[in-house]
């Protein structure tokens, strides 16, 4: 069956939010107004308990689970930083042969590795390109990228964007901060002819948690690409995340996208964009930003966006496909 | 009763692993563990083997697979040597930590630099303090009857820690030997179906692999180090029942005419056979000449080696390993520091052969016990590198 022709159990309205416990308990230790586990908690919300749930060691491990304490309501393993795609690969291996060997659950078990964009682009992307290119049944790679090395301190990775500040890519008299452009995480996991790739913003809170339920669905490999604002390593006051989510997607900074078998999805067009400095004022890291950095960011954000309209318009999915509001 | 057939000491291991039932395999090739490898990868193609074969992309990410399907509750083997365990570090010291019971056959092969694709023991003796099982295996008979046994060892809920399984790359897993292999009912019978310790199973959810504060880091390592330790009595019953399941006796500790000798050899793994040889060459000369060997290397069997070695006069240790920047091998170390407290112990001297590839031979082992003899009573500064080119 293609990807886009799946169904699965969408979430319509805010009246349809799935009732009961919380998949990720309360409790836990993330910083106030952490985007990230409001993300986290979304996704694994949307899937209930029914899966396996793999993490990268991280901010979201770390807060998480210190021992003798978790706040996972499903069975999660925590391995180590690079590998938790290999891990993932393993648990979803291991049920599959167990289902055929009538040792088992009947039935298909998600099985969700979820690590941060360091342990994702960086240290992690040997590991998680294997898993793709191998094509496990039932495995969802979720990269919830808060744009450096939060947990370690705010040190640049290469999911930090253009001229970031951050411990190690400080801006200073020969620096603007980050000197590199974000590297294109979806369009490296598209590349592997994975059924599934998305984006997703827990600003756009029904988006991200049918993206999830969808990528559960579809058989074949997913990779979900999270932005999750982290007020701490932004320098950012606790009670913007959400307000800093909206502002990426709708200056186009983090487009909200699918890619079904290789074909596009704009899921939140972005006809007029906000003034891209309505997103870079709220955040301390890109305090030191002179009009003419903030220009070239525009330019460039703009111009990936439109190469992204060009791809759903040149590839589009046959199926029409509501797009979230 | 079953003839032995002449089979390839890699493939041995592989038809111990389909004989064991194995759920998931995950391996990256690496000389000289492919052929291993090979042969499961087409144990599972033709359907003899209903297992999963991950084809992960590095060792580093079989290692994570086989933590992940073994923590699931999958029966799970790998193979591995040299660069490839040594890319594994880090997963090698979480394994037994989170009580994944994983079965590692290891063609043993030298560690880069100079690359060399040879055998010796740097790869394992490097990973030595990372909590598994280690046994060391002497022939083609004992590395599938070993595998059996470490699936065994490892999945017993009492010990629930992960096997290593040393074979000597090349002068052990490439070599052609006869090898008895058993029925799948008869090893069915002698190793009881995988029921893990612990499991990730959504019917009852747990977490692994959890942080480990200052309160609660070493009591996490002391509990792995007291599993570790307790597990030498488990080995030694698989062993017991090993034997009266199929008539072939193993030990912790394997001696050789080392009764009466006054002085020992220690060995591990496949040299032992050519010490053996020389032993009996030396003894017909009226050498009062023995052997030990080492067949468990973690849990270090204390009371078996000093029962062993302590009424020799002297002790001529055997490594395989330069533990650079230290005097003595790993092996001497351990069995000087067990030694030193002994109320009767021999003169212990240490000696190093057949690095990376290096021909161990028959005349190595009589100037051994020559040098061991002449240096008894005396003080060794360094061991001595055996065959050296200086």
């Amino acid at each position: 069956m293609k990807a886009y022709e799946t169904p699965y159990a969408k979430i319509p309205n805010n009246k349809a939010f799935p009732r009961g416990l919380d998949s990720l308990a309360s409790g836990h230790r993330a910083c106030q107004g952490c985007g990230e586990v409001l993300a986290l908690r979304l996704l694994l919300k949307a899937l209930g308990t029914d899966f396996i749930a793999v993490s990268a060691t991280g901010c979201m491990e770390v807060c998480t689970a210190p021992f003798p304490q978790s706040a996972w309501r499903m069975p999660w393993i925590h391995v180590a930083f690079e590998n938790a795609a290999a891990v993932a690969s393993g648990v979803e291996s291991a049920t599959q042969i167990l289902r055929k060997k009538g040792r088992g659950p009947d039935k298909r078990i998600p099985v969700v590795a979820i690590a941060g964009d360091g342990g994702t682009a960086d240290i992690g992307i040997q590991a998680l390109s294997g898993a793709l290119e191998r094509f496990h049944e039932n495995f969802i790679y979720v990269c919830l990228d808060n744009e450096a090395y939060m947990n370690t301190g705010i040190q640049r990775s290469s999911e930090t964007p253009f001229g970031a500040n951050t411990t190690t890519s400080p801006s200073g008299s020969h620096s603007k901060g980050q000197t590199t452009w974000k590297k294109d995480m979806p369009a490296i996991a598209a590349a592997h002819g994975i059924p599934y790739v998305a984006t997703a913003n827990p600003a756009y809170h029904l988006d991200l948690m049918n993206k999830i339920r969808r990528a559960a669905a579809i058989e074949g490999p997913a990779y979900l690409h999270v932005y999750a604002p982290c007020p701490t390593g932004w320098r950012m006051k606790p009670e913007l995340a959400v307000e800093s989510g909206r502002l990426a997607t709708m200056t186009r900074i983090f487009p909200l996208y699918e890619v079904l078998d290789g074909l596009y999805v704009i899921n939140k067009k972005v006809d007029s964009p906000k003034p891209i400095e309505d997103y870079f004022k709220i955040q301390g890291r890109f305090k030191h930003l002179k009009p003419e950095d903030i220009a070239y960011i525009k330019k460039r954000v703009d111009s990936e966006y439109e190469d992204l309209v060009r791809l759903a318009e040149t590839f589009p999915v046959p199926a029409p496909i509501a797009a979230e509001g | 009763m079953a003839k032995p057939i002449g089979l390839e000491v890699s493939l041995a291991v592989s038809e111990a692993v389909r004989l064991c039932d194995c759920d998931v395999v995950a391996a990256y090739p690496i000389t000289p563990q492919t052929h291993i490898v090979e042969h499961l990868s087409e144990l599972v193609a033709n359907g003899h083997l209903n297992a999963a074969y991950i084809p992960v992309e590095s060792e580093q990410s079989a290692m994570s697979s086989c933590i992940g399907s073994s923590a699931a509750g999958a029966r799970t083997f790998t193979a591995t040597s040299s660069q490839g365990l040594a890319l594994m570090n880090e997963m090698l010291y979480i394994a037994p930590v989170l009580r994944t019971p994983i079965v590692m056959a290891i063609a043993n092969r030298a560690l880069s630099a100079p690359i060399n694709i040879w055998n010796d023991h740097s790869d394992i003796m490097s990973v030595r303090d990372a909590g598994w099982v280690g046994l060391f295996a002497e022939n083609g008979q004992e590395a599938l009857d070993l595998t059996i046994v470490s699936f065994r060892v490892a999945e017993d809920r009492q010990v629930s820690l992960p096997v290593t399984l040393n074979i000597d790359g090349f002068t052990l897993s490439h070599f052609i030997e006869p090898i008895l292999l058993p029925t799948l009912e008869e090893v069915a019978a002698y190793l009881p179906p995988f029921k893990p310790l612990v499991k990730l199973d959504i019917a009852k959810p747990i977490s692994m692999g959890l942080l480990g504060t200052p309160e609660s880091y070493a009591e996490s390592r002391k509990a792995t180090d007291d599993v570790l330790l307790g597990s030498l009595s488990v080995i030694k019953k698989a062993f017991a029942e090993f034997h009266k399941a199929f008539g072939r006796e193993y030990k912790a500790v394997e001696t050789y005419k080392s009764d009466d000798a006054e002085t020992v050899l220690l060995t591990m793994g496949s040299i032992s056979e050519t010490a053996m040889t020389a032993v009996d060459e030396m003894r017909e000369k009226g050498e009062k000449v023995g052997l030990v060997r080492l067949r468990v290397w973690r849990p270090f069997p204390s009371e078996d080696f000093l029962q062993a070695v302590s009424k020799a006069k002297n002790l001529a240790v055997i490594d395989r390993h330069i533990s650079l920047g230290v005097p003595f091998g790993p092996v001497c170390l351990e069995a000087k520091s067990l030694l030193y407290d002994a109320p009767a112990r021999p003169s212990v001297t240490n000696f190093i052969l057949g690095l990376g590839g290096r021909d161990v031979t028959r005349e190595d082992f009589k100037e051994i016990t020559q040098k061991a003899k002449a240096l008894s009573g005396k003080s060794q500064s360094r061991f001595d590198l055996i065959g050296v080119w200086e």
